[in-house]
């Protein structure tokens, strides 16, 4: 506990903006075979210090096979909610669950180049207290610290729905389940929400037999992977609409809301558009009689290919889908950021008007069947994947893996944890930084990335900007 | 003027003071007031969040106040009945001191009904305890010659000093917490929030012991 609030807690996204820029980053690194404990690595991302772009601290697990994917901070700008201000709390705490074991650590970061873990909470606990399974996104809200799960009960996690529960924001005691009400929700990935607004979005994947395995193409070209998101009245804990974007809309991932909790719109990423292999951005709002509309705002076209150049999976569609599989929102709200994780393509669009996106910047690296080398002369395995932006919306860092088993599934051929890092220009565009460029230890895949003081998908905000 | 006059004085004096340091806290809801104004985009919503505040605050000191006050007319208990408030304001302090934990009904609470908000933060807190004491001392000293008094008028008097501290307490808080709000929505701006926002909890816990222990020797000094 602190007498005054964490310097890294902050009323107003611009108030963010304005704070001292990041010096680490904190990124998941993944053993995908289970041979090696997976870890956090500690990287400088001082661009004035001697070990810049290196990874200089590494937190191992005691386990194996965790299969570590997201994960978030113990608290946030969240904490000065004129509500239930938790102003004194630190941020200080990583919460890293392990998707495939659903063993959750939480590593003390306080001093970075000494992080180390605080606390081990074991599956057993998770699956009592809560029945659900594979815990996935972290947030730090009202009750304390919600986190999203991917499986129910069961072995195999389909034992009934999965859904999210809450967390002791200081003891990291789970706390239970937090739905009161789901209503159709039945499949869970991401969730982010508008605190003053009262109001939680939440999105779907599938389920653990979905993807433990790899994608099941079968039930991709039968659209039974998620399509719908939710909208809940948070404090209720109740689901007031589901949202269905239709069948051939698989996987609506990633929710960004507007940072400005005045404004009541957000965005969802989806990765495949079964009907004709594009990537879909969808617009969501509330309109002025309170119901929720949503709109696809952005397509990204597939890219035609021989079916001799293209892995199994995609050889009998002779061309590479753009597979939007992570997206980011500035704290300005101005610029989205798209990983198109096939086509080896970072999108950016200018979202100023979100029911208009202009495609801004745009940077090739990687891909499928093209393999975009760093303009360092360096390959780039798989594609850019999960995205994060420093909070003054200048640096714009990401890795290359989505998930161990889908990775070998579209680029059997590759292997390497990278993260690099690209410059924002002063009204969009986008340029690799030659300089920036982490090649993982031996044996690890790279995911989410966290930015010290916060990030774009980190922080919500309970005073607008204005 | 006679030492009574004086000490009733200062204890009217307390509760403007305690009505001030319910209003600069933020945990008494001043925040609430501003989130309000900058997310309508008006000023005027400020003042309206304010009112709704006040509004709980003020039902959750006559929550308090009114069950002692009725209780009261039972004179012969009256040492009786001011050390064991006393003893109950202490309890309360010692267990904030102890459980430093905040109360997580606050959370639950819809962002609009800032009146129940009010109200629900006030007693978690023990805000209406803080003002017993001091209310008992002034019920003390009102009616001079207790005992040749009708209860019935005792207590009414007794009621409606309670609704005077409720009074006074809660609009000496608006005035102070709404001067807080109006001033970082005005002039300060919002980083003036996380600046001053101290962490008040202990402070807060201390304070009541220390009403609690005023109220005890107070007690057994008027005996």
């Amino acid at each position: 506990m602190n007498l005054r609030p964490d310097p890294t807690f902050h009323a107003s996204p611009k108030l963010a903006m304005q704070a001292p820029v990041e010096n680490y980053a904190f990124t998941v690194m993944l053993s995908p075979d289970g041979a090696q404990s997976d870890g956090i690595a500690v990287i400088d991302v001082n661009p004035s210090s001697k070990t810049y772009g290196e990874i200089v601290h590494q937190v191992i697990v005691p386990y194996k096979g965790d299969e570590f994917h997201h994960f978030g901070w113990n608290a946030c700008s969240s904490s000065l909610s004129p509500l239930s201000g938790h102003a004194f709390l630190e941020r200080r705490y990583l919460i890293v669950p392990g998707i495939r074991s659903s063993r959750i650590y939480i590593i003390d970061v306080k001093e970075p180049l000494k992080a180390k873990i605080h606390k081990i909470i074991e599956p057993e606990e998770v699956f009592e207290k809560t029945g659900y399974s594979r815990p996935h996104t972290i947030h730090c809200g009202p009750e304390g610290i919600y986190v999203s799960t991917l499986g129910g009960g069961g072995e195999d996690g389909t034992d009934g729905p999965p859904g999210i529960f809450i967390m002791d924001c200081e003891s990291f005691e789970i706390i239970g389940r937090y739905e009161m009400d789901r209503g159709k929700q039945d499949k869970h990935y991401d969730f982010w929400w508008n605190l003053p607004q009262d109001y939680m979005v939440s999105s779907e994947w599938g389920l653990p037999p979905q993807f433990e395995g790899g994608i099941v193409p079968e039930d991709l070209l039968s659209n039974k992977y998620g399509h719908s998101i939710h909208f809940w009245d948070l404090r209720a804990r109740k689901n007031i609409q589901t949202m269905d974007f239709g069948e051939n809309y698989q996987m609506a991932l990633e929710i960004r809301p507007a940072h400005d909790p005045t404004k009541s719109y957000g965005f969802c990423g989806v990765v495949v558009d079964t009907s004709n292999l594009q990537g879909a951005i969808f617009t969501w709002w509330r309109d002025d009689d309170g119901t929720w509309q949503s709109k696809k705002t952005i397509t990204i076209d597939p890219r035609p290919e021989e079916a001799e150049n293209l892995p199994e999976l995609l050889k009998g569609f002779g061309a590479v889908p753009p597979l939007v599989t992570d997206i980011d929102l500035s704290l300005d709200d101005r610029f989205l950021y798209v990983a198109c994780w096939g086509l080896g393509e970072m999108h950016q669009y200018d979202v100023t008007d979100p029911m208009n996106p202009k495609l801004v910047g745009k940077v090739e690296l990687g891909g499928i069947a093209r393999g975009t080398k760093h303009p360092n002369g360096q390959d780039f395995a798989y594609g850019p994947q999960m995205v994060e932006i420093s909070r003054d919306g200048k640096r714009v860092y990401w890795t290359n893996s989505l998930y161990s088993s889908w990775d070998d599934q579209f680029y059997p051929q590759d292997s390497g944890g990278q993260m690099v890092m690209a410059n924002v220009g002063e009204d969009g565009g986008l340029t690799l930084d030659e300089g920036f460029f982490i090649n993982f230890p031996e044996g690890y895949r790279s995911h989410q990335i966290r930015l010290e003081g916060g990030d774009c998908s980190t922080d919500s905000f309970c005073y607008p900007s204005a | 003027m006679d030492v009574s006059n004086l000490s009733e004085a200062a204890l009217w004096g307390a509760v403007l003071l305690s009505g001030i340091y319910h209003g600069v806290n933020p945990g008494m809801g001043w925040p609430l007031a501003v989130s309000a104004a900058l997310m309508e985009r008006r000023g005027l919503a400020l003042l309206q969040a304010f009112g709704l505040l006040a509004g709980g605050h003020f039902l959750a000191m006559l929550a308090i106040l009114l069950p002692f006050s009725l209780m009261i007319f039972l004179v012969q208990w009256e040492l009786q009945i001011r050390v064991a408030a006393g003893v109950t304001v202490i309890a309360m302090g010692l267990y904030l001191l102890i459980n430093r934990r905040h109360p997580r009904i606050l959370a639950r609470v819809h962002p609009a009904r800032l009146a129940l908000w009010s109200f629900l933060a006030a007693m978690a807190h023990g805000a209406g305890l803080m003002l017993v004491p001091i209310f008992l001392g002034l019920c003390a000293i009102d009616p001079g010659d207790t005992g040749h008094l009708a209860a019935q008028s005792l207590m009414s008097g007794n009621l409606s000093t309670a609704l005077w501290v409720a009074l006074l307490h809660t609009g000496a808080m608006t005035l102070a917490g709404g001067a807080v709000a109006l001033g970082v929505y005005l002039w300060l701006g919002l980083k003036f929030l996380s600046r001053s926002w101290f962490n008040l909890d202990l402070v807060w816990a201390l304070s009541l012991v220390l009403v609690g222990a005023f109220g005890i020797t107070s007690a057994l000094g008027d005996t």
